[in-house]
């Protein structure tokens, strides 16, 4: 593109637009708001609209400067290549520190667009707050990208040809993982910015809880889809046979997704009862505070970690300057103004309110705990001068304890009526997903011996069985004739239907785990002709042969794998190597039936011998098949929320309709 | 429930506060540690152990059998120095680093081997293709011990001076490189 149209200088030019933008949206919405001025908040929609835009106009450059291999910019030198596919030059444009900076930014426009386009029927006072805020917070990240991280940086003369995306990232289930991940880190923003208005309006009532939700919940949903994406890669790519390495970067989304859940929960008091108001606002705050957090950590490098980008201090001290304004700005606010917000329905400590603080407390427990896990290395260096390191002993020792009372909790929450609730009346109900939970447990403890398999076997008959309970119940199944129990299912609201597949996917996942633990695993040198047995399978190793690849070389093995001598699959682990960073990945090859999964990965070769690791996984599908659900469970809900969302305002409309002629 | 909040209202603003104050620690640290990254003096990725310089954990694990059981005491038995190595059969890294385990048994160090969160069947069939360096191996099947190490992962190895103190950590499988340039001086250093 070089001599033609400057793509790259008409982004930089749209990301300086957006700053001014997302500045005037932020001083008009408040201010606004503050004044009441109603010229001044009608602006502040129309400018986060634009800011989005001038995101987009950015964006679209850096994607086409990607495309069309322009490597006189920086960014672009570094991270891609002419021969790369081009899925991944336009994957590759937030594969590195400034692009996902970029992209960040993108999401944080595409939230406050949203809340313009969608929150008509919001107070416009409200509106305009969360706006003017999500402005703010918008503001100060494109400021950075601008100034210390700008992606259209040029460099002349260009190189021939770019340095290539590292090879890790060159893979579909990793590049399509940050987007959706930072759609649920970011989208927790617009909940932060509820919370701020809340606190600015100094009031927070049923209807705010109604309207805070919607957004809780899509910004949770894709955080479970980007976190489950994210572990399914590390399984099938890094070929560690593992799903989970409370890796510090994997704590940092573990942390807002828990905090997340608890929002979720607790906003349904506040919208139900008038409960836990102060609670939950301080729930909104925290939960975008440690997406941003997380992100701060990784990015500056003070932890340490496989997924660390390139590590610069000063970088660091600007987002650590940024994080104490919006941050620190909103709990001073909260200190303020918090103590106003008095709760006005009062509940028994057994009832569904209660059972929800119950949940609220269990997953900020584990939230602390975790916390502690991971940036106790920076304390021990700060305090003691040391450095120590905290691993997976502690993260499975801590957080087991504090998930099973959750997962306890879990089925009995939902059946239980507000306000107050009878143990004796309610616990016939659960008797079905008991008994479920029992015969499970009885079927697994004759196969195994290791209660905590057994236990998670049965936890997850519990939470599927208790998921149903209430819905059945509703159904009157077995009560009336069986078509109307099906009308009686049909009518359920949406947001029914939603929680109980949620639940269950909760289940699906726990059920996932629990087979997880019972896998075999073996590492192993085989000659071309030798064979190995794995947890009751014959591996067999054919041959090791070379192939070329767009941008690498392979080396390919043919695993034949039998059972009681019948044939089930061939499976190909590989090997890639590529020449232009010198890096060799491995891509593991999985053959599963959805009850087992026979994994094998290719390690290293010695003349003919090649070493190979080779697992047999029960039940793993299911850990990301649940994620899926609960997510599915969670996009129901949200599809009710939308309709009901609409009607106090048409309500309110038809009030004020009625009462003009009067 | 409305009494969630303590009556008082300085208990209340000081309970309300405590998210704000935690913040606050929390940034100050984070900035110290930049200032500190900055100046060279704290590196994240060094992943040398609060271990160096102490007394090794006290332990006493069971044993693989045949193998018998041993303590942290067992392991400078008579004023000699030993090698601690974490290992687990389903790591391809204890298997690459196995030859260099080898070597150093066959020049005569002590080897104390910890099969991490292993199934004793598992462990055996490991020791068995791979050959057992080991001066005795000992089982922590629950992984407590690991965790009073500040295990990372495994392959891990700690070298022990005579007095029972710790000297050098190493995260991951012993290369011949490793071994080389960095152990085999350290075993003349203390030994």
């Amino acid at each position: 593109m070089i001599g033609t149209f400057p793509v790259p200088e008409l982004g930089h030019f749209a990301l300086a637009l957006a700053v001014a933008l997302a500045g005037a949206q932020a001083v008009l919405g408040l201010w606004g708001a503050q004044g009441r001025d109603v010229r001044l908040m009608a602006a502040a929609p129309a400018l986060a609209l634009g800011q989005f835009l001038a995101l987009i106009c950015a964006y679209g450059a850096l994607v086409i400067s990607a495309v069309t291999d322009d490597f006189s910019v920086l960014t672009i030198a570094n991270n891609s290549n002419s021969h790369e596919p081009l899925i991944y030059k336009i994957t590759g444009t937030w594969g590195d520190h400034e692009g996902s900076i970029l992209l960040w930014c993108l999401i944080l426009g595409l939230c406050g667009a949203a809340v313009a386009a969608f929150g008509r029927n919001l107070p416009s006072t409200l509106r305009a707050r969360v706006i003017g805020v999500l402005g703010l917070v918008s503001s100060g990240f494109l400021l950075f990208a601008l100034t210390a991280s700008n992606p259209f940086l040029r460099d002349w003369p260009p190189p021939i040809d770019g340095r290539n995306l590292n090879p890790l990232l060159q893979d579909p289930g990793l590049a399509f993982h940050p987007p959706v991940l930072y759609t649920g880190y970011v989208g927790f923003a617009v909940p932060f910015a509820f919370a701020v208005a809340a606190l600015l309006e100094g009031r927070v009532d049923a209807s705010w809880g109604r309207w805070v939700r919607p957004w809780a919940l899509a910004s949770w949903c894709a955080l479970t889809g980007g976190i489950a994406l994210g572990s399914w890669w590390a399984y099938y790519s890094l070929g560690w046979g593992g799903f989970w390495f409370w890796d510090p970067v994997e704590n940092a989304s573990l942390l807002p997704w828990l905090t997340g859940t608890a929002l979720i929960h607790s906003a349904i008091v506040v919208e139900k009862r008038e409960a836990l108001k102060i609670w939950t606002i301080l729930l909104a705050i925290g939960t975008f505070s440690l997406s941003l957090s997380g992100t701060f950590l990784v990015r500056s490098g003070i932890l340490n970690s496989v997924h660390a980008f390139a590590n610069d201090p000063t970088r660091g001290v600007f987002i650590l300057v940024l994080l104490g304004i919006v941050i620190g700005g909103a709990l001073l606010l909260f200190l303020f103004r918090a103590p106003a917000m008095a709760p006005t329905g009062l509940f028994a400590p057994i009832s569904r309110e209660g059972a929800l603080v119950l949940n609220n407390i269990l997953l900020c427990a584990i939230c602390a705990v975790v916390l502690t896990g991971t940036i106790y290395p920076l304390l021990a260096s700060l305090l003691f001068h040391a450095q120590i390191s905290v691993g997976a002993p502690y993260f499975d020792a801590t957080v087991l304890p504090l998930s099973i009372p959750l997962f306890l909790a879990m089925a009995v929450g939902p059946v239980l009526p507000w306000k107050r609730a009878a143990i004796r009346e309610v616990a016939p109900r659960l008797l079905g997903a008991a008994g479920l939970a029992a015969l499970v447990a009885l079927a697994t403890v004759f196969s195994t011996r290791q209660w905590v398999v057994v236990a998670g076997f049965s936890g997850a008959a519990w939470l599927i069985g208790g998921a149903f309970t209430d819905i059945v119940a509703r159904a009157r199944l077995g009560r009336v004739p069986f078509a109307a129990s099906l009308q009686r299912l049909r009518s359920q609201p949406s947001a029914i239907w939603g929680a109980a597949i949620a639940h269950a996917g909760m289940g699906i996942t726990l059920a996932g785990l629990a087979g997880a633990a019972l896998g075999s695993a073996s590492v192993v040198a085989l000659h071309p002709g030798q064979a190995t047995l794995v947890g009751g399978y014959q591996f067999l190793l054919r041959d090791v042969h070379g192939a070329p690849g767009p941008n690498y070389t392979a080396r390919i093995a043919d695993i034949a794998v039998s059972r009681n001598g019948v044939a089930i699959t061939t499976l190909h682990p590989s090997r890639r190597n590529f020449p232009v960073q010198q890096i060799d990945t491995t891509d593991a090859a999985i053959s599963t039936n959805g009850l087992r999964d026979l994994y094998a990965v290719l390690g290293d070769e010695h003349g003919s011998t090649a070493i190979l690791r080779l697992h047999v996984n029960p039940m793993a599908p299911w850990i990301w098949l649940g994620a899926l659900v609960m997510a599915a469970g969670g996009g129901l809900s949200l599809a009710d929320r939308r309709l009901r969302i609409g009607a106090p305002a048409r309500r309110r409309r038809a009030n004020a309709a009625s009462a003009r002629p009067a | 429930m409305s009494a969630m909040l303590p009556s008082t209202p300085l208990a209340r603003r000081a309970l309300l506060a405590a998210p704000l104050a935690l913040f606050g620690i929390g940034g100050a640290s984070a900035y110290i540690l930049l200032q500190r990254m900055e100046r060279g003096t704290y590196d994240p990725h060094a992943l040398s152990s609060m271990l160096v310089g102490k007394k090794l954990p006290a332990f006493d694990l069971p044993g693989q059998p045949p193998s018998p059981g041993f303590t942290n005491l067992d392991v400078t038995k008579g004023g000699r120095l030993g090698l601690v190595n974490f290992f687990a059969s389903w790591c391809v890294p204890c298997l690459q680093e196995a030859p260099q385990l080898q070597r150093l048994a066959a020049m005569g160090v002590p080897l104390w081997g910890i099969a991490y969160k292993d199934k004793t069947a598992a462990t055996a069939q490991f020791l068995a293709a791979n050959g057992n360096p080991y001066r005795a191996v000992a089982r922590d099947a629950s992984g407590m011990t690991a965790i009073n190490f500040g295990l990372y992962g495994v392959p891990e190895t700690y070298l022990v001076d005579p007095g029972g103190i710790v000297r050098w950590r190493w995260a991951g499988g012993i290369s011949a490189d490793v071994m080389g340039d960095t152990l085999l001086p350290l075993l003349k250093r203390y030994g």
